[in-house]
C-alpha cells in the first residue's frame, strides 16, 4: 500500500493526459493544470461542500478487470470527487454547459443584485432569468461563512436555519450569538456581499441585509464590543486570542 | 431465560404454538395503525367486555395488518377444531354480537369475509394447519358449525395472486409475542447461520438470491454487504432505514407493527455477515405504534439472548438501538439519515465515500430498508436459489406495494416481481370505484412517475419502471381516475419535494421551488408559451446536478406527466382550461382591472349608443335587452 501513495495517477481531463498525485480532487487537479471549472462554494482554505453544483463535471471510471471498457458516464461534483487511475473527465461538454447555464439562471433569479452572480450570468449570456422571485436576496447559501466560522475561526457562531427555499444563514435560534467574536471573517469571505459589517463607536454589528435596507440591530449575531482597532490588527489580535483563549471577551449582548 | 440450544428454541416454539393455535377460543383483532384508525380499539374493548361478561374462556390478541386495509377493523375467530374465520368491517356493536354468538355456539356467518384452513409459512415452506389445537371432529364443542361455504383465503381475489414473504407473519402472529414468531420458524434461521455458515457463505447466498434494495434504488443487497465486509476497520455498523416518507406508502410501518422480529432477525444475520456488532433502526417519529412494538421486540430478543452479547452461545454479539426521526423527508436518504443519527442536521453529503467505506461516525456502515431486512431470514432459510426462482430476470423475489387512491380494494399487497400493473390494479385491487375510468398510476411516490393507461400491461420490476420514467421506489401506488388533473398531481408532488428539500444544493433548493411555481401558474391559467420547455429544461438540470436522491428524482412526476399527458399541459396554457375540471382559473390584479375597465367602457358605449339611438330609431331600443345575441363578440367577457 505504501508504494501506491507515492505513485501518481494518470487522469485524462478534456482529452489531455495528466499525472496527478493521489488525494487530489478533480477540481484541484484541473485547476493545477489550468483547466478552469467555475465554483461558488469552494475555497482552498475550507473543506469542500459540494453544494453550489457549478463545478459538476462528467467522469467515467475504468472498470476493473474489463480492459478498455469504461463505466457509465456520470455527473459528479469535481470539488469532492477524488482522482483515480485512468479517470476520464470532461469539464465543458455541451450538456454540462447547458446545465450550468440553467443553474446560473436559477442563481440570477434568486440573487439578481449580487455582483458575482451578475458576472457569471454575463459569462453564460443570460440577461433575464425566465422566472423572477418577488423577494430576492444576495445570499446564495454557499455556506462559505458558516464553514469559515467553524473551520477557520472555530467560533461556530452561525449555522443554517430552516430548509428548502427558506434556508438561511443565522445564529442559533434566530438570536444574537454569544459565540461570535466579531472577527468579521464571514463578511470577508462572503462572495456576494450578503453579510456586512458596521462599526460605530467601537461597536461592531454584523448585518445580513437585503440591499438598500438598513438596520441598526444585527440580524446575524447581535452587536459586540470591538476589540481590534483596525482591520490591520486582525491577524495579531486573532493570534493573541488563539494563544490566550481565556481572554475571550464576554460577548453576547443579545437583543 | 436465554436461548442457547435448538432445544431451547423448540421449547419457545411450543409455547408460541400454544397461543398461536390454542386449544381454546382465540379472537384476534387487527390492531395495526390501519385497524386502529378504523376503530379497532373500540372493537377490542367490546370483545373483551362481552367475553368477560359471558365468562367465555378465550384468548384475545392484537395482531398486525393482513393487508386488506379496506376491510378494517378485521376480527379473526379461531374456534377449537374449526378453521380460522375473519369478520370484516366490524363495529363495536357487531363485536358484541360476535362474542355473544360464540358463547351461544351459533356463529353469525353473514358478516364473514374469509376462512383460513392453513397458514403458509415461507420460512420453511410448510403449511400449518389451523384447526385449533389439533382438535378434530366431534371432540370440538363447535362441531356442529359448518364454515365450508365461507370463501377460502386463497380464493379471495385480493389474496389469490399474492405471494407473502415479507408479510408472512403480519396479521397472523401477535407482534407482542416472540414465541409466536419462533413458532412460525423465526430465529431458527439465525441459529443455523451462526452455527453452520460463515459470513462469506451468507453473503454468497444473498447474492445468489438476487435480492435488491427495497428502499427504491434497487442496489444488489449481497454486493452491498460484501463492500461493507471488505472495508477496513474493526468497528462497523448496520442500519435499518425505517424512515418511510413517501405519501401513500406504508409497508415498512406494517411490517414493524405486525412482525418486528423478522426485521431484527434479518439485521442480526446481516451484522454477522458484514462483521458489525452494533445496529441502529431509524424510525420516523410519526410511527408511534411501530416504535412501541420495536422497543418491546428488542427487549424480548435481548431477554432470550437473541440480541446482545454472545448470541445463541455463538460468541457473536450484536446490539440494536432505536433512533427516532424528527419529521424530515430527506432523512430517508442514507447520508442524511446517518447525520441525523449522529445528532447533526439531517442533510445529505456527497458520495463517495459511500457508507460501506465511511458511514456512521466515519465507520463502514451497511444500510438497508425494512423490507429488505425482512426478506433476509427467508432467503437464508430456503436458500438463494429458491428466492431467485421468484420474479423476473433482473428483479428477483416479491415486492410489497401499498395500493391507495381511487381503487376499490386499497391495502398492502405482496406480489412476485414481473406481475403486470393490470393484474395489480384490476385483479387484486378490484379496479376503479364508482364506475370511473382508470387514468394513471403513480409509482414510487414523489420520486416516481405517473404511468398512463397505455402502459397498464407493463410488468412491474426495477428496469421496466425506470424505462417508463417512473421508479420502483418504496412501493407506493397511487391510482388515479379520470377526475384527476395530471398537472395538478405533478404540482402536488413538487410542492412536497420543494417543501422537503433541505436546501443544501442549489438545483434542488431553487430549482424545485421554481418548478413548483411555474406549475402553479399553469394550473391557475396563467401559464405562458414556453413554460413546458422551461420545465423540461429545468427538470433535466435538477436531475443531473442535484446532490442527493431527493433532488435527482424530484422532477420525475413532472417529466412523466409531460411525457404521457402533455396535452393536458397544453390545454391549461393555450385554452386556459383544465380538462379534468380540477384547476381553478385565477386572474391577476391587472387582468381584473382590465376586465373591469373593459366592462365599464362597454357599458358606457352601450349607454351612449342607447341614448343617441333613442332619438333617432326608437324601434332599436326594443332589441337592446337581447343585446347578447344581436351584438356577438362585443360582450365577450371572460366568465369568472
Amino acid at each position: 500500500m505504501c508504494q501506491e501513495v507515492e505513485k501518481s495517477l494518470r487522469v485524462r481531463i478534456d482529452g489531455e493526459l495528466y499525472q496527478v498525485e493521489p488525494g487530489y480532487t478533480v477540481l484541484e487537479a484541473a485547476r493545477q493544470f489550468g483547466v478552469e471549472i467555475p465554483t461558488l462554494c469552494f475555497d482552498e482554505a475550507l473543506e469542500p461542500y459540494a453544494a453550489c453544483r457549478l463545478c459538476v463535471v462528467e467522469v467515467s471510471s475504468v472498470v476493473p478487470g474489463k480492459g478498455a471498457a469504461r463505466g457509465p458516464k456520470r455527473m459528479v461534483a469535481s470539488c469532492v470527487y477524488p482522482v483515480e487511475e485512468g479517470l476520464e473527465v470532461q469539464t465543458s461538454t455541451e450538456e454540462i454547459l447547458r446545465h450550468r447555464r440553467n443553474l446560473v439562471e436559477l442563481y440570477l433569479s434568486r440573487s439578481p443584485n449580487a455582483r458575482k452572480i451578475q458576472k457569471l450570468a454575463e459569462q453564460f449570456g443570460i440577461s433575464e432569468p425566465r422566472y423572477k422571485f418577488a423577494e430576492t436576496h444576495n445570499c446564495i447559501v454557499c455556506g462559505l461563512c458558516v464553514r469559515a466560522c467553524s473551520e477557520i475561526v472555530g467560533a461556530n457562531a452561525i449555522g443554517f436555519g430552516l430548509r428548502g427555499i427558506k434556508r438561511k444563514v443565522e445564529p442559533p435560534f434566530h438570536r444574537g450569538s454569544a459565540a461570535c467574536i466579531s472577527c468579521g471573517t464571514c463578511t470577508t469571505i462572503c462572495p456576494t456581499e450578503a453579510i456586512r459589517l458596521e462599526e460605530i463607536d467601537r461597536i461592531r454589528s454584523i448585518h445580513a441585509l437585503a440591499p438598500g435596507v438598513y438596520e441598526t440591530s444585527c440580524s446575524i449575531c447581535g452587536s459586540f464590543e470591538l476589540v481590534p482597532k483596525s482591520p490591520d490588527d486582525y491577524a495579531e489580535w486573532l493570534l493573541d486570542k488563539a494563544a490566550h483563549p481565556a481572554q475571550k471577551p464576554k460577548a453576547g449582548k443579545t437583543e | 431465560m436465554k436461548i442457547r440450544s435448538v432445544e431451547d428454541l423448540i421449547a419457545a416454539r411450543e409455547r408460541g404454538l400454544a397461543t398461536l393455535y390454542p386449544r381454546k377460543v382465540k379472537i384476534s383483532v387487527g390492531m395495526a395503525s390501519c385497524g386502529v384508525a378504523s376503530g379497532s380499539r373500540a372493537v377490542m374493548k367490546a370483545l373483551q367486555e362481552e367475553t368477560k361478561k359471558a365468562g367465555l374462556d378465550a384468548f384475545i390478541f392484537p395482531v398486525g395488518c393482513i393487508g386488506s386495509c379496506h376491510m378494517e377493523p378485521l376480527v379473526d375467530i379461531a374456534l377449537p377444531g374449526k378453521p380460522r374465520v375473519t369478520y370484516a368491517n366490524v363495529t363495536s356493536k357487531m363485536a358484541t354480537d360476535i362474542a355473544r354468538s360464540i358463547v351461544s355456539r351459533d356463529v353469525r356467518k353473514n358478516w364473514l369475509y374469509l376462512r383460513t384452513e392453513e397458514d403458509e409459512n415461507p420460512v420453511d415452506g410448510t403449511r400449518m394447519c389451523i384447526h385449533s389445537g389439533g382438535i378434530t371432529g366431534a371432540s370440538s364443542p363447535y362441531h356442529a358449525l359448518d364454515f365450508s361455504d365461507v370463501p377460502l383465503f386463497e380464493s379471495i381475489p385480493f389474496f389469490k395472486k399474492q405471494k407473502r414473504i415479507v408479510l408472512r407473519n403480519c396479521g397472523i402472529i401477535s407482534p407482542d409475542s416472540i414465541d409466536e414468531y419462533v413458532a412460525r420458524g423465526g430465529y431458527f434461521t439465525l441459529f443455523k447461520v451462526l452455527n453452520e455458515l460463515t459470513p462469506d457463505k451468507v453473503i454468497q447466498e444473498v447474492k445468489t438470491s438476487g435480492l435488491r434494495g427495497r428502499g427504491g434504488a434497487g442496489f444488489p443487497t449481497g454486493l452491498k454487504w460484501q463492500f461493507t465486509r471488505q472495508a477496513a476497520g474493526d468497528v462497523k455498523y448496520i442500519i435499518c432505514n425505517a424512515d418511510e416518507g413517501d405519501p401513500g406508502a406504508y409497508m415498512d410501518r406494517s411490517v414493524l407493527e405486525g412482525d418486528p422480529h423478522s426485521v431484527l432477525e434479518g439485521m442480526t444475520i446481516g451484522a454477522f455477515a458484514v462483521g458489525a456488532n452494533e445496529g441502529y433502526i431509524y424510525v420516523r417519529a410519526e410511527y408511534p405504534l411501530a416504535i412501541e412494538t420495536l422497543n418491546q421486540a428488542i427487549k424480548q430478543a435481548e431477554a432470550y439472548g437473541l440480541l446482545g452479547e454472545n448470541i445463541l452461545g455463538s460468541g457473536f454479539s450484536f446490539k440494536v438501538r432505536l433512533s427516532k426521526g424528527a419529521g424530515a423527508f430527506v432523512c430517508g436518504e442514507e447520508t442524511a439519515l446517518m447525520a441525523s443519527i449522529e445528532g447533526r442536521v439531517g442533510e445529505p453529503r456527497p458520495r463517495p465515500p459511500f457508507p460501506a467505506q465511511s458511514g456512521l461516525w466515519g465507520k463502514p456502515t451497511n444500510i438497508n430498508n425494512v423490507e429488505t431486512w425482512a426478506n433476509v431470514p427467508v432467503i437464508l432459510s430456503r436458500g438463494g436459489e429458491w428466492y431467485a426462482g421468484l420474479g423476473t430476470e433482473k428483479s428477483k423475489g416479491t415486492k410489497v406495494f401499498s395500493l391507495v387512491g381511487k381503487i376499490e380494494r386499497s391495502g398492502l399487497i405482496e406480489v412476485p416481481m414481473g406481475i403486470s400493473l393490470r393484474e395489480i390494479i384490476y385483479d387484486i385491487g378490484g379496479g376503479i370505484p364508482d364506475g370511473r375510468e382508470f387514468k394513471a398510476v403513480q409509482t414510487g411516490g414523489p420520486s416516481g412517475g405517473c404511468l398512463p393507461e397505455s402502459l397498464i400491461d407493463l410488468p412491474v420490476d426495477y428496469e421496466r419502471l425506470t424505462e417508463a420514467g417512473a421508479i420502483m421506489g418504496s412501493g407506493g401506488m397511487v391510482i388515479m381516475d379520470d377526475k384527476v388533473c395530471m398537472v395538478d398531481i405533478a404540482r402536488y408532488f413538487l410542492t412536497f419535494t420543494a417543501a422537503e428539500s433541505c436546501g443544501k444544493c442549489t438545483p434542488c433548493r431553487i430549482g424545485t421551488y421554481v418548478m413548483n411555481e411555474v406549475l402553479g401558474r399553469i394550473c391557475e391559467g396563467q401559464g405562458r408559451e414556453g413554460d413546458i420547455e422551461y420545465l423540461e429544461s429545468l427538470a433535466g438540470t435538477i436531475k443531473a446536478l442535484s446532490l442527493c436522491g431527493l433532488g435527482q428524482t424530484a422532477p420525475n412526476p413532472v417529466l412523466t406527466t409531460l411525457r404521457y399527458f402533455r396535452h393536458e399541459y397544453e390545454s391549461h396554457i393555450r385554452d386556459k382550461k383544465c380538462p379534468a375540471g380540477v384547476c381553478r382559473r385565477k386572474f391577476t390584479a391587472e387582468e381584473i382591472t382590465r376586465m373591469k375597465e373593459e366592462a365599464a367602457r362597454k357599458k358606457a358605449a352601450l349607454k351612449q349608443a342607447g341614448a343617441s339611438e333613442t332619438g333617432r330609431t326608437p324601434e332599436k331600443t326594443a332589441t337592446k335587452p337581447k343585446g347578447k345575441s344581436s351584438v356577438p363578440g362585443s360582450r365577450k367577457e371572460p366568465t369568472r
